[in-house]
């Protein structure tokens, strides 16, 4: 059963392989792995058990049960509110990342059931511009809250972000205020927001709507964290722990509530997500 | 800025020409007027058109205002509230009771140092979790008493560094979004200074936001900009022409509601004239929203942050 329901405007293509090779290397232990093996095994390395990226969409095909997601994405596409260029003029880098990834920006937003449960799941791919949260990215967080609180049910954040979309200036950092005030509608409404933070949760994401849920869940081997470790060290010239900012370091500072392993994570959501459905 | 120093040297030399002037009978008012004449004229030409970059220059002047001088200058009865009630007092954070016009309000600013020493212990202004802790605190006992929020923005960005994160600095900013987001009294919001990124915006979240005229408010400093999108950290210039951070390109891009004019040269050449003018934005703004029914205020909050964002419809993929 295809995990996606018809939807004209959304361009993906889940049968794609981006790269011709059969092969890649594990950046943690160097072996050699065969690549579909790595995929089957839900983007982990069989050899090591090192996690690399899942898509917004491999990610939607882990966590919700099959046939089961329907794309409720918001077809818009980022405005250049500022003409900004940087090495790129900022609508190419736009375009260039629609083409790699086939989405409109960094984010797709459904519904769908986990274990069961239905909820609407905001899911975010880094592979575009960073996962980088500008307007619209915050619009589809807020489409996808409100699409949760319209259908009385939870709302899932998967974070992969580096932070703010820095091309988008301003816009891109009152998209923190703007996610976090629809955030408080949900709550209002008495419904609940599972954070799921990811490789990485950090920036003006972090600092923003990934840090308010209601239980804040890391994937294993997530990077958390505001300012980023070179950030650091240059301005403070400060050594830094070798565990800085990992799943381990957030969750021993008391930041989020639970390390999850990649391959739980739709059981662990379920069960979570079940104490809220029955109090209601 | 060194054409500055040039400016600082002219008035040093038309003052003493007057010390001359008055000791000496020789008469001597003819060069001074010249002088001062062509004082003026290097003042505009420096101060009128200033580059995004020299404005940047002005809003971190070592001599601009500090969050300190405005409250003295705009409040009566500052009366200083300290501790996040779980860690520690952050002192590159600010928070009071104070009156305004009269009115009790809840004051809340970032601090940078004067000196070397006072910078170590203010932080450059550049606020830790407990800060920020402070400040919600804060925020939260105006909303008790219906206090009016005033907060004056002005920090390089959060404090970086390894007891920021261990306390969960990006847990504490986005804390103080949520609650700002539900307070049921009136917040003005005004960036006097630096506007760095999140740690500015953790109390920056208000029903009505302005910025002084030489202020800038941005995503990332242009440094930084420089060195992550440019690759080049020379590139800083180019960088604060990009990120639109000034106050008239922000409310030209309807992102904040005014800005508050300066004295030419900067806040700091006549502190009084900016202070007032401060004041009478302030006072005006929460006159208006005084009158607001709770429930219309943090409604009309909501629609002010849901709307913000540009962006255009796809393309249809069937066509």
């Amino acid at each position: 059963m295809p995990i996606f329901k018809e939807k004209d405007y959304l361009r993906v293509d889940l049968g794609r392989e981006p790269d011709e090779s059969l092969w890649m290397k594990c950046k943690a232990c160097g072996e050699l792995v065969f690549k579909r093996r790595v995929r089957e095994n839900n983007n982990v390395c069989p050899s090591c058990g090192e996690y690399f990226f899942l898509t917004a969409v491999e990610r939607i095909g882990l966590l919700a049960d099959d046939g089961s997601f329907e794309d409720v994405t918001r077809p818009i596409v980022a405005d250049d509110p500022l003409g900004f260029a940087d090495r790129k003029p900022y609508p190419e880098r736009v375009a260039d990342a629609q083409a790699t990834t086939g989405l409109e920006d960094a984010i797709l937003v459904g519904r769908a059931t986990i274990g069961g449960v239905a909820a609407v799941i905001g899911v975010m791919d880094f592979r575009f511009i960073g996962g980088s949260m500008g307007s619209v990215v915050g619009e589809q967080i807020c489409h996808g809250i409100e699409t949760a609180i319209d259908d009385r049910c939870p709302f899932v954040l998967v974070a992969s972000s580096g932070g703010a979309r820095l091309q988008e200036g301003l816009f891109s950092l009152l998209q923190m205020a703007k996610t976090t005030t629809v955030r408080q509608r949900l709550a209002d409404a008495g419904l609940p927001f599972i954070s799921v933070m990811t490789y990485p949760t950090s920036g003006g994401v972090q600092a923003s709507i990934a840090s308010l849920g209601d239980v804040i869940i890391a994937e294993r081997g997530a990077l958390i964290g505001f300012a980023g470790r070179r950030v650091i060290q240059n301005a403070m010239a400060q050594e830094l722990p070798e565990h800085f900012q990992s799943d381990v370091f957030a969750f021993e500072h008391g930041a989020i509530d639970r390390v999850v392993g990649r391959d739980g994570m739709r059981d662990e959501l379920a069960s979570l997500l079940s104490f809220f459905v029955e109090a209601r | 800025m060194s054409d500055e120093r040039t400016l600082d040297l002219l008035e040093a030399k038309i003052e003493e020409l007057r010390t001359l002037n008055a000791s000496d009978g020789i008469d001597l008012s003819k060069e001074i007027e010249r002088l001062e004449a062509k004082l003026e004229e290097l003042r505009t030409e420096l101060y009128v058109n200033l580059s995004d970059w020299e404005r940047v220059r002005l809003a971190r002047h070592p001599k601009r205002p500090y969050a300190l001088d405005y409250i003295g200058a705009i409040c009566t009865d500052f009366y200083e509230l300290h501790g996040d009630r779980i860690g520690g007092d952050d002192r590159a954070l600010v928070t009071g009771l104070a009156r305004l016009d009269g009115r009790p309000i809840v004051i809340v600013g970032q601090q940078k140092g004067r000196s070397t020493e006072e910078n170590k212990e203010r932080f450059f202004g550049m606020p830790r979790p407990q800060g920020y802790r402070k400040a919600r605190r804060a925020m939260r006992l105006a909303e008790r008493f219906g206090f009016p929020i005033v907060t004056l923005i002005d920090t390089p960005g959060a404090y970086p560094g390894l007891e920021s994160e261990e306390a969960n600095i990006g847990g504490a900013i986005a804390e103080n979004l949520a609650t700002m987001a539900g307070l049921r009294v009136p917040i003005v919001a005004v960036v006097i200074g630096e506007g760095g990124s999140g740690g500015a915006l953790a109390i920056g979240l208000a029903d009505r936001v302005f910025m002084l005229e030489n202020a800038i408010y941005t995503v990332i400093s242009p440094e930084s900009a420089a060195v992550i999108l440019w690759k080049e950290k020379e590139r800083m210039k180019d960088a604060a022409e990009a990120l639109n951070l000034t106050a008239d390109h922000l409310r030209d891009l309807g992102l904040i509601d005014g800005v508050i004019s300066e004295p030419l040269g900067g806040a700091h050449k006549d502190f009084q004239t900016t202070a007032a003018a401060l004041k009478d934005e302030l006072v005006r703004s929460i006159g208006e929203l005084a009158g607001l029914a709770p429930e219309s205020l943090v409604e009309a909050r909501y629609r002010r942050y849901r709307q913000i964002g540009r962006y255009h419809d796809a393309p249809s993929a069937s066509e």
